[in-house]
């Protein structure tokens, strides 16, 4: 199965000096298949032009293209209308959106909007430039011992104040699965909004935007094996349509006048300036891909790599490891340390055996603090990757402390 | 850039057991370098005696390359003048960056002369010169005040 999927990407097996790639950054972003880069060169090769704006075949035909990425998109994550699917730059730019036109507009003095510590920067810092810019509190739900988030807080955090919640539904540096159902019945009860950076999750596991009772979810197409510069906010019509438009601009816009401007409907009000239609060609190949593999198998081959990879990673004496107390409830993400050696210095080792691992924050300053560390190593697994890959880690992480004089 | 050159004995044995890391008491000027991409975060400690670098010491955490880079500096400028240590340190930064290859030049860098092939390798370079921006910041403003 997996060396089916292997090659699909032709990255994965090109020469980079003396080795093939062992691509363990996936968290960070994904390598794309062959159908995804069709998709893209097939659209400016073929059907480049300016979508909505053109009364030609050619415009109509990226039209088409755009907006059936946008149904695809809607399938996908199961929302209730296609309307409900605005395509971003990526997952920041839609946190941003629901930052400065949900929350800004709404929240006073005396609200809380509540994260957890193990937010992405992308899903903390926007949070508290609101609550600076509001007076708003904004608070933390913290993590048990496990690295899941605390049950308490969860209960207690989010208060009859609380207005937003915006949680991550899979951390990029614990890959633990968060109980979006829970929190977003606790949101509801109280009548906040709930916020889930689907980052980490969309391309792992199945997700369906109604189950989870979500309000707003966003992802970023290229850590779904789709070009970067596409990302996806999905958000409830009825929230949708009753918050100002973000960009100001060409195509958002219904009559304009000298002082006065009507706005398009949904999603075009929340798009303004032309779009990136080649990476919306892109994800509507890479949703293809994923649902003809299914996320059943996906899944399946990221249990089976986390397993291999822990059952590996406990052998070794010298290795610390981060919510990694078992593979139930995570996807392919493993964050650990080596004793004694800076993460940079086991990344750079590891590159010049051709392990390509994350080292550092992570995007996840006030995580680190918690966990008691400055910087953490991360290795993240995809469809693609196999256990010789794993061994390929574990061997090269077997040599880093003698490099480094212990 | 083969690994043995870039984490070589003298590399390992300084960001091991880096002996100026340490709180220097009474120091004349302090100044903290950080190294977002890497998260190398040192503050740099001098004391002067007159002109004379009397000690240097260095705090904080980092990787192999920051650290035994701070470890090293601090060895070599203890006992220098402000202008000699300058010289150093403008040296140093110019074998880096590649400028100044001019080995019989650069002898008197001494130990720093072991990070000379990190230019090889862009993602560390900010590693190794952190010590030395931050010490070169220290030296510019005692040289302007005097
Ligand atoms: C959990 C999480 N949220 C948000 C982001 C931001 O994604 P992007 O940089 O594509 O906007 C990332 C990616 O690093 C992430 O892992
Ligand atoms: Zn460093």
């Amino acid at each position: 199965m997996n060396n089916n999927i292997l090659h699909d990407f032709p990255l994965l097996g090109k020469k980079f000096g003396d080795h093939t790639v062992t691509y363990l950054d996936n968290g960070a972003t994904t390598q794309k298949p062959d159908s995804v880069i069709k998709a893209v060169c097939g659209y400016y090769g073929g059907c480049n032009a300016n979508p909505h704006r053109g009364a030609y075949a050619l415009s109509v035909k990226a039209t088409d293209i755009y907006e059936s990425a946008r149904q695809k998109t809607q399938k996908f994550i199961n929302a209730q209308s296609s309307d409900e699917i605005i395509f971003t730059k990526n997952a920041t730019e839609a946190l941003n959106l629901i930052a400065y036109s949900y929350a800004l507009p709404r929240l006073q003095k005396g609200d809380e909007i509540v994260i957890s510590i193990a937010e992405h920067h992308s899903n903390l810092v926007p949070w508290q430039f609101v609550a600076k810019s509001t007076g708003a509190t904004l608070k933390y739900i913290y993590l048990a011992p496990d690295g899941h988030f605390d049950r308490h807080d969860i209960e207690t955090k989010i208060t009859a104040n609380t207005k937003i919640v915006a949680v991550t539904h899979i951390s990029n540096v614990l890959g633990l699965i968060n109980p979006i159902d829970t929190i977003a019945a606790k949101a509801h009860e109280v009548g906040a909004v709930i916020v889930v950076d689907g980052s980490q999750s969309v391309a792992h596991i199945a997700v369906d935007v109604q189950k989870l009772a979500a309000d707003f979810f966003v992802f970023s197409g290229h850590k779904m094996l789709s070009p970067m510069g596409i990302g996806v906010l999905y958000g409830k019509k009825a929230l949708l349509d009753a918050m100002p438009p973000f960009l100001m601009g060409g195509d958002m816009i219904e009559y304009v006048e000298e002082q006065e401007t009507t706005f398009a409907d949904l999603p075009q009000k929340f798009e303004a300036g032309t779009q990136n239609v080649g990476g919306a060609a892109g994800l509507s190949a890479a949703i293809d891909y994923l649902e003809a593999v299914g996320f059943h198998t996906i899944e399946q081959i990221e249990q089976e790599l986390i397993t291999y990879a822990l059952h590996n990673l406990r052998e070794l004496p010298f290795i610390t490891l981060y919510g990694c107390d078992a593979a139930e409830g995570k996807t392919g993400i493993v964050t650990f340390n080596v004793q004694d050696v800076h993460p940079h210095d086991v990344a750079t080792v590891l590159d010049s055996f051709g392990v390509a691992i994350r080292a550092g924050h992570h995007c996840a300053q006030p995580l680190m603090k918690y966990l008691g560390v400055n910087a953490t190593c991360r290795a993240s697994f995809y469809l693609y990757n196999t256990k010789e890959d794993i061994d390929r880690l574990i061997d090269a992480l077997k040599k880093v402390r003698s490099i480094m004089g212990y | 850039m083969e690994l043995a050159e870039l984490y070589s004995d003298i590399i390992n044995e300084h960001s091991r057991n880096p002996g100026n890391r340490r709180q220097l008491i009474n120091a004349d000027a302090q100044k903290r370098g950080h190294n977002p991409s890497c998260g190398d975060d040192i503050t740099l400690s001098v004391s002067f005696d007159g002109d004379v670098i009397a000690d240097a010491a260095f705090t904080g955490v980092g990787c192999a390359i920051s650290q035994a880079s701070a470890d090293i500096l601090s060895d070599l400028i203890i006992g220098k003048t402000v202008s000699e240590a300058k010289t150093l340190t403008e040296k140093f930064l110019a074998m880096i960056k590649r400028e100044n290859t001019d080995d019989a030049d650069l002898a008197d860098l001494d130990e720093a002369l072991a990070l000379k092939n990190i230019a090889n390798m862009p993602a560390r370079v900010k590693c190794a010169v952190l010590a030395w921006r931050t010490l070169n910041d220290i030296l510019t403003e005692r040289q302007s005040i005097s």
